[in-house]
């Protein structure tokens, strides 16, 4: 059974329709890159299956479990499901540690030295053991991002969600981050991932999905996709990107 | 015994409220005018007005202004026979607003960027000039907002001259709390007539407001 | 004959003087900090809360910014009996205090809160905290750090409109200096003197607030 399975989704905001129906079946293990051009409804898409966006159509289950709108439900997916920001979203008045210490005492109940045990072993695991006292603001974006994907890992899900992790990072700083993808990757985390990373999509991504106007317009293998696109408009998307 | 309906006492609440206006209008024009010129000490280039401004700021800031009506009336007994309490509870008001309102203008003649200033200077103008062409006409379009706000304190301050004596609203809810016997009433009255004054001014502050930072984000 | 300026009453009264700053004390640390968090309360129901609550705590906010403390405080003291509800002069100033704080603060707090940036929300979401314990963990210190300063102005202000209270004979420091002057018939002095008092009170106040802040922000800037 696929571990995230979505089915006709469709989103509007006012009268334009973002989502014109996505049907996308996530395997356990798997990698999914999703690219296509801004605003053909990748993020969207990403945003609606960790709740932050209202469905207007379809389905979404993770694990078995449909995603309802309500706190419940909610909750529920969300503890499976972790998500990492473009902005990274740190918490700017707690130090790093606390940062990934937070919603596991307030949302799983864990004791304090239980908590502090788990966040420095995931800030040990993205390589920042030794900023576990840092405010945000002292740390560069890209050990910011480190932070954050400590955090999401620290709710131990069972997938990740990573919208445009990379895209306000400084170039020199976009590799350290991709690192700890890989790493991710290669211990079996279930990934998806928006990216415009091709060559790092071309080299982990066990599927690429291109999204164009609100749809799925081509899926598959990397090799495949990337070698031989079908559609006139991935060509062009790739040439683009290529240029 | 006499019987007072609501009406009667709303009517007697209504004449007294007229003295909040004027005294509100007074305290508010007066106050422009003298914090107009303790604007221009404390934005001034020299040295002593600078800090004569900024300790007469601090001074009307700092203290309640219960007290600077006290001393207005007991200071101003000092040098004539009887001080009216209209007399006392204007001088007070005008230099308590005026703190108030040059606090708020500085900080809106400072908001201009400083590049305006240097801009206007290598044009060859002088301070004045720079003032009055380049600078104030900026400042003005932003300290409308807070000073029609400010306005409101004015009104609500003109309460605690009741308590040296002025027959204003306060006054006379105290007055006919006494002669009616009916302290809900009446004081929700006043309430409700001093909302009804300050409310318009508020929300007109809150409306240009936000038209101005409208108008700014648009830039 | 010019005036000779007296100040020999201070030694006194200097008992009552103190005593009158104690009251002005109690008022405004419990008046201010039972205020300060109706206040946040206030903010959280108005822009986070239940819709069924907004309209009620704007109500409450709009009618207390656009009437005179004094007014306030009469309608509690001399009011609310009428209703049945019979307090005492101390109680009543405090009452009056929270509810007046409450309402500024509610609106201070509020300007805080609506500059977060929806990040934040979204990312509490997404470690699966509710909108609650987001507001609660994640939104509120960063919310009351970036409003601290118009905070503090505004508990000064309350603390200097606390000198009212004397007219419902709360023994403040205004009281014991109306209680003075009609003793020693140095009017002038005497409110020279308490004013000054206010001064340093609202110069320590302002202090004060500044090193609680140090205390409960990190030394960092918020986002």
């Amino acid at each position: 059974m696929s571990l995230i399975a979505v089915t006709e989704v469709r989103k509007r905001f006012g009268s334009n329709e973002v989502l014109k129906g996505i049907d996308l079946d996530v395997e356990p293990g798997e990698v999914i890159a999703v690219i296509g051009k801004s605003g053909s409804g990748k993020s969207t898409l990403l945003r609606c299956i960790n709740g932050l966006e209202t469905i207007n159509g379809g389905s979404i289950m993770v694990a078995g479990a449909q995603l309802l709108d309500d706190e419940v439900h909610l909750k529920a997916l969300r503890l499976k499901v972790g998500m990492i920001f473009q902005q990274f979203n740190l918490f700017p008045h707690l130090t790093a540690g606390r940062n990934v210490m937070l919603s596991q005492m307030v949302v799983k109940k864990a004791k304090r030295e239980v908590a502090e045990a788990m966040a420095r072993r995931q800030l040990e695991r993205v390589g920042l053991a030794h900023k576990f006292d840092a405010y945000p603001d002292e740390l560069s974006g890209g050990q910011q991002q480190r932070v954050a994907i400590a955090r999401a890992l620290a709710m131990e899900p069972i997938a990740l969600l990573c919208d445009e992790i990379t895209s306000a990072l400084d170039p020199e700083l976009v590799a350290e981050v991709l690192a700890v993808v890989r790493e991710l990757a290669a211990e079996g985390m279930t990934l998806m991932m928006v990216t415009h990373e091709m060559a790092f999509a071309r080299e982990v991504a066990s599927r690429v999905v291109f999204m164009h106007e609100g749809r799925v317009h081509e899926i598959g293998p990397p090799a495949e996709l990337f070698a031989a696109p079908r559609t006139p408009e991935l060509q062009r998307f790739l040439g683009l990107v290529h240029s | 015994m006499t019987e007072f309906t609501t009406w009667d006492i709303l009517r007697n609440l209504l004449l007294a409220a007229r003295w909040t206006v004027v005294l509100s209008l007074v305290s508010f024009i007066g106050g422009g005018l003298i914090g107009l010129l303790i604007l221009s000490s404390r934005i001034s280039k020299r040295r002593a007005p600078r800090i004569f401004a900024k300790g007469y700021i601090e001074l009307f800031q700092g203290t309640p202004l219960l007290m600077q009506l006290f001393l207005a009336f007991f200071g101003l007994g000092l040098f004539g026979v009887n001080v009216p309490a209209w007399l006392a509870a204007g001088v007070a008001l005008i230099l308590w607003s005026a703190a108030f309102l040059a606090e708020i203008w500085r900080g809106c003649v400072e908001s201009i960027a400083r590049g305006q200033w240097e801009a206007s200077a290598s044009l060859g103008m002088g301070r004045l000039q720079q003032m009055r062409h380049v600078i104030l006409p900026q400042a003005l379009r932003i300290a409308v907002p807070p000073t029609v706000g400010f306005s409101v304190q004015v009104v609500k301050g003109t309460a605690l001259t009741s308590i040296i004596g002025f027959t204003e609203l306060s006054k006379a809810g105290t007055i006919v709390t006494n002669a009616t016997f009916q302290p809900f009433t009446v004081y929700g009255l006043v309430a409700l007539i001093y909302f009804a004054l300050c409310w318009p001014l508020s929300k007109s502050s809150q409306i240009l407001e936000r038209k101005l930072n409208v108008a700014h984000r648009g830039h | 004959m010019p005036y000779q300026f007296e100040f020999g009453w201070l030694a006194e009264y200097w008992p009552q003087i103190l005593s009158g700053i104690g009251v002005t004390a109690r008022l405004i640390l419990i008046g201010g900090t039972l205020g300060l968090l109706l206040g946040i309360a206030c903010a959280w129901m108005r822009s986070l809360g239940p819709k069924g609550l907004r309209w009620p705590v704007a109500a409450y906010v709009e009618l207390i910014r656009n009437t005179p403390f004094l007014i306030q405080l009469f309608f509690i003291f001399f009011g609310l009996p009428g209703l049945g509800l019979q307090l005492d002069a101390m109680t009543a100033a405090y009452l009056a205090m929270i509810l007046n704080l409450g309402a500024y603060a509610c609106e201070i707090v509020r300007a805080g809160i609506e500059a977060t940036p929806r990040g934040q929300f979204e990312a509490g979401a997404s470690l699966a905290m509710s909108r609650f314990e987001t507001f609660r963990h994640v939104v509120l210190v960063p919310s009351l750090q970036r409003i601290w300063p118009a905070l503090a102005s505004q508990v000064v202000i309350v603390m200097l409109g606390s000198a009212v209270v004397s007219q419902i004979a709360a023994q403040d420091l205004t009281f014991v200096a109306n209680f003075i002057q009609s003793r020693n018939f140095r009017a002038f002095e005497t409110y020279l003197v308490s004013t000054l008092i206010y001064l340093v009170l609202a110069v320590l106040l302002r202090r004060a607030m500044i090193l609680v802040g140090a205390a409960i922000f990190p030394k960092r800037r918020a986002a």
